[in-house]
């Protein structure tokens, strides 16, 4: 695909500038490559200090010393120089995603790979422009075959990176995800579960489950919600919350909601529950203390028993 | 398909055994509320097991069965909706308002006992 692309422009370049003998495209273009390649080659050294130099100048990278930005800077230089002559971008994929992962845990931000990537490109084209002012026939015609090859390259780099940054997201969600719904029993047919963070629809979704199904597991009688980790919540969510409350009750289990917030309050009573169907208590421990009232437990402590004849 | 309904002491036990039309289940609420007065009984309770579905007419109902029986002095608990079918009935609006509801059989008898056994004590 990129091929053809350059084909096209390598066409378009010719038609504009009045070229009297033009050989067939894609020799020409690979051929033109092939001087680029060996111009970069012999130039690498400087470049590649001119470049480093330039990316420290636009005060990109901010997270890593100049050491370590020259050492990515060669090892990008040379597979930019490799794709460029290769045509081949399996090799640049890996290494962008690889770098990704190296720098993205560093607070290395998107504009800054493609800021550097786009300044290789700079730097090269100015290069270029330095040796063949003299031509600028041939200008044209290298920075024909130049461009859409650099421009894949960024684009290959650019994207790498992105999808390494998505990658990481998805996996810390899911790793959330598995992390934040605990059911736990704490006494015969008594649940509690303990809700910290954010919940969007698909959390809670994914809360009701587990709860409904831990109700059936443990036989539970008697469940504690402990919202006071959740800060706020949409109406959506608040809906949902209820609807929990009511499919409990379907499966023989009362539901004992704690620690709303007052913000939350304020949703619920904006959106109309019915205060009726909810069982609320301040805090967790009032809400186990209702819940073993529930269930019949009397709480006593050691020494009042130790102390009262029987 | 008949719904087998058995007599175990006060109680009546309507045990489902497979999906039922909207007949069935009509069958199955009058069946009930007849038996409630022929057998003297104080508690029936209907398994839902293998329910997979609950829709509309199904819960209304069933809600009707045990207003009617409370109705004849009967108190109704329904036992062993499935999680699923638990949640899918609230987001369609059918909760079973005042209807009680038990996690499985041996909750029913034990939420029955302890409703009935108050009601005598209280008169």
């Amino acid at each position: 695909m990129g091929d053809q692309k350059t084909k096209k422009n390598e066409n378009r370049g010719s038609g504009a500038s009045p070229a009297r003998e033009v050989p067939p495209d894609d020799e020409s273009t690979v051929s033109l490559l092939r001087e680029l390649v060996n111009h970069l080659r012999k130039n690498r050294t400087q470049l590649r200090e001119e470049w480093a130099r330039r990316i420290t100048a636009a005060k990109l990278l901010g997270a890593m010393t100049s050491e370590e930005i020259f050492a990515e800077a060669t090892s990008v230089y040379d597979n930019y120089v490799e794709v460029l002559e290769t045509g081949a971008v399996e090799a640049l994929q890996a290494y962008a995603r690889d770098l990704s992962e190296r720098i993205i845990p560093r607070g290395v931000e998107t504009d800054e790979v493609v800021g550097i990537v786009l300044l290789l490109r700079d730097v090269l084209a100015r290069s270029l422009f330095a040796k063949y002012q003299t031509d600028f026939q041939l200008l044209n015609r290298i920075l024909d075959a130049y461009e859409p090859a650099a421009n894949r390259i960024a684009n290959t780099v650019a994207v790498g990176f992105v999808q390494e940054r998505e990658r990481i997201i998805r996996q810390q969600q899911e790793a959330i995800r598995e992390l934040s719904t605990p059911v736990l029993q704490v006494r015969e047919r008594l649940l509690i579960l303990p809700i910290i963070g954010v919940i969007d629809s698909q959390r809670a979704r994914q809360l009701t489950e587990q709860l409904l199904r831990g109700i059936r597991t443990n036989r539970a009688k008697v469940v504690v919600i402990d919202i006071t980790g959740v800060a706020a919540m949409d109406a959506t969510v608040a809906n949902h919350l209820v609807q929990t409350v009511e499919a409990s009750r379907l499966l023989g289990a009362t539901v004992i909601v704690t620690g709303l917030s007052p913000e939350i309050a304020q949703t619920l009573v904006t959106i109309g529950v019915d205060l009726g169907k909810m069982n609320t208590v301040g805090d967790l421990q009032g809400g186990i203390e209702e819940a073993e009232r529930l269930l019949g437990y009397k709480v006593t402590p050691f020494s009042e028993v130790s102390t009262q004849p029987i | 398909m008949e719904v087998p309904i058995l007599k175990q002491g006060l109680y009546l036990i309507a045990s489902i055994q497979a999906a039922l039309s909207d007949v069935d289940l009509v069958h199955l609420r009058d069946a009930l509320a007849e038996k409630v007065g022929k057998f003297r009984a104080r508690g029936v309770i209907v398994d839902v097991t293998v329910l997979d579905v609950m829709d509309s007419f199904a819960s209304r109902t069933l809600r009707d069965l045990a207003h009617m029986t409370r109705l004849r002095g009967a108190e109704t608990v329904i036992v062993g909706i499935q999680p699923e079918v638990a949640f899918a009935m609230v987001q369609l609006g059918l909760t079973l308002e005042g209807v009680d509801t038990a996690l499985d059989l041996e909750e029913g008898l034990a939420f029955l006992d302890k409703k009935t056994k108050r009601r005598t004590s209280r008169g």
